[in-house]
């Protein structure tokens, strides 16, 4: 008894920790696609990104931990905005097909570049002492790392929940996500919203990578690796819905999981099923509008 | 005003009945292949996937170019109609060229009928999730039943009989480049038949304004559903035969690499005009051979930036800038 305790707390916390891992990464993409309905299947490449960046500030330049997951967040956010002001912004009105196009070219180049300069081994971090242990709570202990990942994404959400639902930038997001020509005619510069979001969003996936790569590795692969997990959080979710990017992402973090250990041989075939049931009977996502 | 609408009705109908005349140069291809036959005998084994990956694209021609639904799932078809014929051949012993073909395209044709009828309904991002969904779903299904499939392996000892009896195949790939060729003839005119008729006028109505055709009281789904049927059977013929031309079959034939690759041939060739599938196919697979044994980055980086660099300033593709090439030297030479 003791023992199926421990592992379901185990796959739990697992679970919770890799959700948490594809709700950062995946938020910024679903608010973007809601925003602009741009498909953009390179957003995975920031995330891996966002991991290389961390990875050589801490292993060439000594940075701590937590400030290269800073530095992480500020550069590759600010380098997408180059993206997106040269690029992405002529692609607005394009068709679905040229924006998934344009954005697998993308993140071929990405991974080119990265493997050209990475070279396709795994990168290893050294995280500090204190999150490579483990907590001691009294009754049980409790893997660092995945405690730290649970409690940096609660702390995430809170603040994106607050951004959102609590600011009068976060007003505007929602009123841009709901009826964009609305909120354009009553004064809202929602091109200069989406350059802020895109920016935003991307720092997130960068900062998703960083802390990804304990967890999950780094390749330059990374990019589309998990790329279906991501699209799968912003369509379950619905597009524009950090609720629903947050309910997607534990849901999938935990089932995932999950799968992997109960049931090795098919756990991914379920995820698919289920999303595909999901999507058949609500198109628009959990939480989306129709 | 009478007068001139009179004259133009005719007109048209004379356009639309020599728009789908067979014009001299649609023969250049075809010549093209039988030349390469004899002008590079070493190189034939290349040149029968070159050929399957046209059929392939030409399937997908139909879906994409024509009916503009955008799938990230098309391998589902290629894989289904492989390991049809692989299995067939492996597992129950039956080696008849011909007839594993036809079984692949009917498997693939039942597996894109099902999975269209109930996707089909649905459009843009969710559409391009179940697609995407479906296929990878189908390789996991592929993945874990390894008892049948034989997993990451493979399905091995796939022994195909000589083709009506009598033609043996060689190391070289003699016979199976001839075969291909033939088949690829056969599927060509069937599509080329399908996007002249006016089934295929249709689909290009749904292509370009979904509502309207709705509003003629044109049946949407049902075209929609036929289409992606006639392409399934087509990419799981050209899977059967890349089975039966490998003589193994492994989980990459469903990947989803391969859903992503005949996209970018085809864009890169050009859609909605069925000889894009047979530009961009050529170009993308012989400099496939040539670039990615020498520097895979390097190649992987040029796919991306031609990709990149179509979308942006070259959207007919290839086969788009021949086009206009075409008509700016017409123009000077007037």
């Amino acid at each position: 008894m003791g023992h199926v305790l421990n592992v379901a707390v185990g796959l739990l916390l697992d679970g919770l920790a890799y959700g948490m891992i594809l709700f950062i990464i995946s938020v910024g993409l679903s608010v973007t696609m809601g925003l602009m309905g741009f498909v953009n299947l390179a957003h995975g490449a920031f995330a891996m990104a966002g991991g290389y960046v961390t990875v050589t500030l801490m292993s060439t330049f000594g940075v701590p931990f937590l400030l290269a997951l800073a530095c992480a967040f500020v550069l590759v956010g600010a380098a997408s905005v180059v993206f997106e002001r040269l690029l992405y912004a002529r692609l607005y009105r394009a068709s679905e097909l040229e924006q998934v196009l344009f954005s697998i070219g993308l993140v071929f180049m990405a991974i080119a570049a990265f493997t050209y300069v990475y070279g396709p081994a795994p990168r290893p971090i050294r995280v500090p002492a204190f999150l490579s242990g483990s907590v001691d709570l009294g009754f049980r202990t409790l893997p660092a790392y995945r405690v730290f990942m649970v409690a940096v994404g609660a702390a995430l959400v809170a603040a994106l929940w607050f951004g959102f639902e609590r600011t009068s930038l976060g007003a505007k997001v929602r009123a841009a996500v709901d009826n964009r020509h609305m909120a354009q005619s009553v004064g809202i510069n929602v091109d200069r919203l989406f350059t802020m979001t895109f920016a935003l969003g991307s720092g997130l996936a960068a900062l998703g990578g960083g802390l990804a790569v304990n967890l999950l590795g780094l390749t330059p692969t990374f990019a589309i690796q998990y790329l279906v997990f991501f699209l799968i959080v912003v369509a379950v979710g619905g597009r524009g819905s950090i609720r629903g990017a947050v309910a997607a992402a534990l849901v999938l973090g935990i089932t995932d999981n999950a799968g992997k250990y109960l049931y090795p041989a098919g756990g991914a075939f379920f995820i698919y099923a289920a999303t595909i049931a999901l999507l058949l009977l609500k198109p628009a996502g959990l939480y989306g509008r129709e | 005003m009478a007068g001139s609408e009179r004259t133009a009705a005719p007109a048209a109908a004379e356009f639309l009945l020599r728009r789908h005349r067979w014009r001299a140069a649609e023969a250049l291809p075809w010549l093209i292949a039988i030349g390469a036959y004899f002008a590079f005998p070493d190189y034939l084994a290349l040149g029968t996937q070159i050929l399957i990956g046209i059929m392939f694209a030409l399937s997908l021609d139909l879906v994409l170019g024509y009916a503009g639904i955008l799938t990230l799932g098309h391998a589902a078809f290629f894989g289904t109609g492989a390991y049809a014929a692989g299995l067939l051949a492996a597992k129950l012993g039956w080696g008849e060229p011909l007839t594993g073909l036809l079984f692949a395209g009917a498997c693939a044709a039942l597996a894109g009928f099902v999975s269209g009828w109930v996707l089909l309904r649905y459009r843009g991002l969710t559409l391009l999730m179940l697609t995407l969904a479906t296929a990878i779903m189908l390789y996991e299904l592929g993945n874990a039943r390894a008892d049948i499939t034989g997993g990451y392996d493979g399905v091995t000892g796939i022994v195909i009989k000589p083709l009506f009896g009598r033609f043996k195949y060689d190391l070289y790939a003699h016979t199976y480049y001839l075969y291909a060729l033939a088949v690829l003839l056969v599927l060509f005119v069937i599509a080329r038949r399908i996007v002249y008729s006016p089934f295929g006028q249709a689909l290009v109505g749904i292509r370009e304004n979904l509502g309207r055709m709705q509003a003629l009281g044109s049946p949407v789904h049902r075209r929609l559903v036929t289409v992606y049927t006639i392409a399934a059977a087509m990419a799981g013929v050209a899977g059967g035969l890349y089975a039966q031309s490998n003589a193994f079959v492994t989980l990459s034939a469903l990947g989803f690499e391969r859903s992503a690759a005949v996209l970018i041939m085809l864009i890169l060739g050009g859609t909605g005009r069925l000889y894009g599938a047979f530009v961009g196919t050529a170009v993308y697979m012989l400099l496939e051979d040539r670039l990615a044994t020498l520097s895979p980055e390097f190649w992987q980086f040029g796919v991306g930036l031609v990709l990149v660099l179509t979308v942006l300033f070259a959207r007919g593709g290839l086969f788009g800038l021949l086009e206009r090439a075409a008509r700016a030297a017409k123009r000077l030479w007037r």
